[in-house]
């Protein structure tokens, strides 16, 4: 196997091979999206409310975090 | 152990570790998908679609960790009101299920051209079948209270009762007739594979444990935001009830 095309060939198994790798890539990735989107997005709200609340204390420094 | 029960302390950890689990997820399923696609030889029986078990097998070890991974922070959350261990459980649970159905979706590409079928109902297939449902079911009921203190804990009894699927896997293929081959890296006597196949599977395994890390500190800290998140709302209502 050293030609391109004859590694895309996969000695005929190119159909079963492919995509299960395609799929691994493709769910692995998503996961990671969609956890990495999860965690900014609930870093950002928090980080407003706590910036809200601080505000409206008149940045009361006795504000637990 | 309670020295790690602190948010606080979790996320300074994570901070530290992130870089390198992810780091290590890169560069290790890098060199594993090169080995496995291009550096390791065809079978001298099964010819190119060995190449499938570099992604089939380790998903396999990382659905059946990630499993007993939920089940002790789960047993954690029970007995010692571990406050973190319920969010490491949560979010452990969808990184197993991907696991789990990738084996299951690779294993099926791999049965067709080798066995003939791409399913049949045999132990080692079912029990895989059931560990997927385990994890569906687990994420299902996590979320399915409003109060995510009940979630949590109905969710760890069912992840705990669930565990007793994990040794009937490992020796499904031992106790029933099956298609499934049984171990050969993992077993007595050392295992039976040559190292131009075990270089690529212990990279692609260390890849994915290393991905599971990564997620587990992105899924934690989202958790642990979310749960600051409620704290505080619950605080505004409270201070709004009393007309402040």
């Amino acid at each position: 196997m050293d030609s391109l095309s004859g590694i895309l060939h996969m000695g005929g198994y190119a159909g079963f091979v492919w995509p299960a790798y395609g799929i691994s890539i493709l769910v692995l990735v998503a996961v990671l999206a969609a956890s990495l989107l999860t965690a900014r997005h609930a870093e950002a709200d928090l980080d407003v409310l706590q910036r809200n609340r601080r505000a409206r204390r008149g940045g009361d420094s006795e504000t637990p975090e | 152990m309670h020295r790690f029960a602190n948010p606080a302390r979790f996320l300074r950890l994570a901070k530290v570790i992130l870089p390198y689990s992810s780091g290590i997820a890169v560069v290790s399923l890098g060199l594993g998908l090169w080995f496995a696609l291009l550096g390791s030889p065809a079978d001298y029986q099964q010819g190119e679609t060995v190449r499938i078990m570099y992604v089939h097998v380790p998903a396999a070890w990382m659905g059946l960790f990630c499993y007993v991974a939920m089940a002790v922070f789960s047993a954690m959350a029970l007995i010692w009101k571990h406050p973190l261990a319920d969010l490491l459980a949560k979010a452990t649970a969808p990184v197993g299920a991907a696991f789990t159905f990738l084996c299951l979706v690779t294993g099926s590409l791999w049965g067709k051209p080798m066995w003939g079928t791409w399913w049949v109902w045999d132990a080692r297939l079912t029990s895989m079948l059931i560990l997927l449902f385990l994890y569906l079911g687990y994420m299902a009921l996590v979320n399915a209270f409003d109060d995510p203190e009940r979630g949590h804990k109905a969710a760890a009894i069912l992840a705990l009762v669930g565990v007793v699927n994990v040794p009937i896997i490992k020796w499904s293929v031992d106790w029933w007739n099956t298609l499934h081959q049984p171990a050969s890296v993992v077993k007595m006597g050392g295992p039976a594979i040559d190292a131009s196949m075990m270089v690529p599977l212990l990279l692609m395994a260390l890849g994915f444990k290393a991905y599971w890390v990564t997620v587990l500190i992105l899924r934690g800290r989202a958790e642990i935001a979310a749960q600051k998140i409620r704290v505080i709302r619950m605080a505004q209502i409270h201070a709004a009830s009393r007309g402040e």
